[in-house]
């Protein structure tokens, strides 16, 4: 039940969080990430370090995607380029971690420009085919630009260090990738509170109309390309302080569909999606993995099953899309809609 | 017109008119009187204007002025080349030929956005609000071009972002929300109003644009008799309260010849007629484009008729 939330000014209502039992669940969330990598163990870790990234660049696709409408296939490629530019800033000029973030978000942001450039006059499907074909040619760069990336081979990466403190286990690097990632979903739900925001979504919703009202389209789409992969970048260059070495395969097309399924699984259009969805493409894999090594077989068994497990995971992902369109944060909306209401309504 | 019957057509300007003489009445206390086209100078000047698509002449030679401060309307029978004047005026088609000057100040290769920040507003005929928005977000989208907010205000949402928006916030409510009488529905998403209600919204966000000229693409199409009361009203009203100059297209005569200040046909493209309603109404080009040729003073006299009940 939810009483007693009346706003009394503007500001409490356009607030991100705007009731106490909010802030408590707020506050709740925050001791548990704090907790969480005392007591998990190193494979825990290992994924939730993992998550992280995951929901950082899914959260970069949901602003194109999601807000402004724009179907991109090129996410992993603006990955590559945050990772192959935190790497080359590592190993050439061996700078600052947080700068080689930085810097990989702007690079990133860069090559986002230029691919988002056709987004004036290609849209939907054959906007993505477009920004399929800028993954490849960022593919071949990376595996024949030889000074730079190191070719088939690709670049190690040294352990991020700050303050002599190097980050070389799950447990510390979750300390640098959960605060990032945090920031940087915070940028985005407070991105979707001003004026570019919603010239993203009027962009999606009826661009036509959006120009009438003073939104110049090609400025607005190649700002939403920007955003996102600079997100991707900047995700790019935790994935490289994260695996410590980068090669062209590192960010296969897969991977952009990866994210792609991630947000629309968890609800396009929303910040809650993009983390639930990259919550839930990163962990079921898993947890199917662990479901079918608790059940008691025998080896052979246990590799008849592997594959049934990607059948499975397949099979989940249809049927939220069957079952749930609007996605994860659907399901959890009605949750929380059942306690605001609860007990007087069910 | 040759379509409606006069008897729901005299009904509705009936209806109009009571709200008509109020805000008359209002405007001459104000010490104003029926605005005059032409004696000062026009905000909105169209000229020569042709636009074709192919072959097809959608607009031929037209051109008229709009007074500051008038309700100007444009009327025609289906396909007359009315929305494709007003999409003209807006930007999205580039005229073959001719000049559209706002203010003195010719726009006719200024982009549709650069439009919007000189103070050119419109609705359109099939309503084209944001369905993935709110109400209110809807609203304050309509202020973007006089925003400042840039991305990393925004990311951070701080200082001038955060200024801004709650700015925003209040005079939205409290200008255009109370005005239209739609703060019940404000934080509601566009999608699951009523169709006089997303047109007044639509309204609504074309007033956060601080408009100088207000374009309404048949603000009264389709809605029942009290909704068109209210829309009649709430147009009066913008003119009256925020002096927004109205320029509109409506295929309801009744409500046209309440409303306008000056009404201005169209036919095929072409310039039929341009004048005062009363003008307008005796222009024979006028009866004859409505009801088609035959006997032109028999359906001079019928027309009358039904204005005369009318108002």
């Amino acid at each position: 039940m939810r009483i007693g939330t009346a706003r009394s000014s503007y500001r409490h209502d356009e607030a991100l969080f705007d009731s106490r039992t909010q802030y408590a669940w707020l506050a709740i969330l925050g001791v548990a990430l704090l907790g969480f990598p005392f007591v998990a163990d190193e494979y825990w870790l290992y994924l939730a370090c993992l998550v992280a990234i995951n929901i950082a660049s899914a959260t970069g696709l949901n602003i194109l995607t999601g807000y402004t409408g724009l179907v991109s296939l090129g996410q992993a490629a603006f990955m590559g380029i945050g990772a192959y530019t935190v790497a080359a800033f590592e190993q050439k000029f061996g700078t600052p971690v947080l700068l080689n973030l930085l810097a990989g978000g702007f690079v990133a942001m860069l090559g986002g420009l230029v691919v988002g450039l056709p987004s004036l006059r290609v849209k939907g499907l054959y906007l993505a085919i477009s920004t399929i074909a800028a993954s490849v040619v960022l593919h071949f760069v990376f595996a024949n630009w030889h000074s730079v990336t190191g070719g088939h081979s690709g670049i190690t990466v040294a352990p991020a260090e700050i303050l002599g403190i190097s980050f070389d286990t799950s447990f510390r690097l979750y300390w640098l990738f959960v605060p990032i990632t945090i920031m940087m979903v915070i940028g985005a739900a407070n991105l979707f509170r001003t004026r570019i925001g919603r010239a993203f979504i009027a962009i999606r919703d009826r661009d036509i109309s959006a120009e009438v009202l003073g939104i110049p389209l090609l400025r607005y789409k190649l700002l939403s390309f920007g955003l996102s992969s600079f997100y991707a970048g900047v995700a790019g260059g935790m994935w490289a302080y994260f695996f410590r070495v980068v090669t062209p395969e590192s960010f296969p097309l897969l991977m952009s569909i990866f994210f792609l399924a991630a947000i629309i699984v968890g609800g396009m259009g929303t910040i809650l999606g993009a983390i639930l969805g990259a919550i839930f493409m990163t962990m079921v894999p898993e947890a199917l993995k662990l479901i079918v090594g608790w059940l008691p077989l025998s080896t052979d068994a246990t590799l008849i099953l592997s594959p049934v497990r990607t059948i499975v995971f397949g099979a989940l992902i249809v049927g939220f899309l069957v079952f749930e369109p609007l996605g994860l944060q659907e399901i959890w909306r009605r949750i929380r809609r059942f306690f605001h209401l609860w007990p007087f309504r069910a | 017109m040759a379509r409606d019957t006069p008897l729901l057509v005299s009904a509705l300007a009936l209806a109009i008119n009571a709200q008509h003489e109020l805000a008359a009445r209002k405007r001459q206390s104000a010490g104003g009187d029926k605005v005059h086209p032409g004696k000062v100078n026009p905000i909105l000047e169209v000229e020569g204007l042709t636009l074709s698509f192919g072959g097809i002449k959608a607009l031929s030679d037209v051109g008229f002025e709009v007074a500051p401060g008038s309700i100007t309307t444009v009327i025609g029978p289906n396909g007359a080349g009315k929305t494709s004047l007003f999409n003209t005026i807006s930007g999205f088609y580039k005229p073959s030929t001719g000049r559209i000057r706002f203010e003195g100040e010719d726009i006719t290769a200024t982009r549709p956005p650069a439009r919007a920040k000189l103070g050119l507003a419109r609705s359109f005929q099939n309503i084209a609000l944001f369905r993935g928005m709110t109400v209110l977000d809807n609203i304050k989208l309509g202020r973007h071009t006089h925003l400042r907010t840039n991305v990393l205000d925004a990311l951070f949402y701080f200082g001038r972002a955060r200024r801004e928006e709650m700015e925003l916030r209040q005079e939205v409510e409290e200008r255009i929300i109370d005005f239209l009488e739609i703060d019940h529905i404000r934080h509601m998403p566009v999608s699951v109003l009523s169709y006089g209600l997303q047109k007044r919204v639509e309204m609504a966000r074309a007033l956060a644009m601080r408009p100088k000229i207000l374009m309404l693409d048949e603000p009264v199409a389709g809605m029942n008799r009290e909704e068109t009361e209210d829309m009649a009203r709430f147009i009066l009203d913008v003119r009256d309260e925020w002096g927004v100059t109205v320029l509109m297209v409506e295929h309801d005569m009744g409500m046209v010849m309440d409303l306008s200040d000056h009404v201005v046909v169209l036919n095929f493209g072409k310039l039929i007629a341009d004048g005062t309603p009363a003008e307008v109404q005796a222009n024979p080009e006028v009866i004859k484009a409505y009801l088609g040729s035959g006997d032109v003073s028999e359906l001079r006299e019928r027309l009358h008729q039904t204005v005369a009940v009318g108002g």
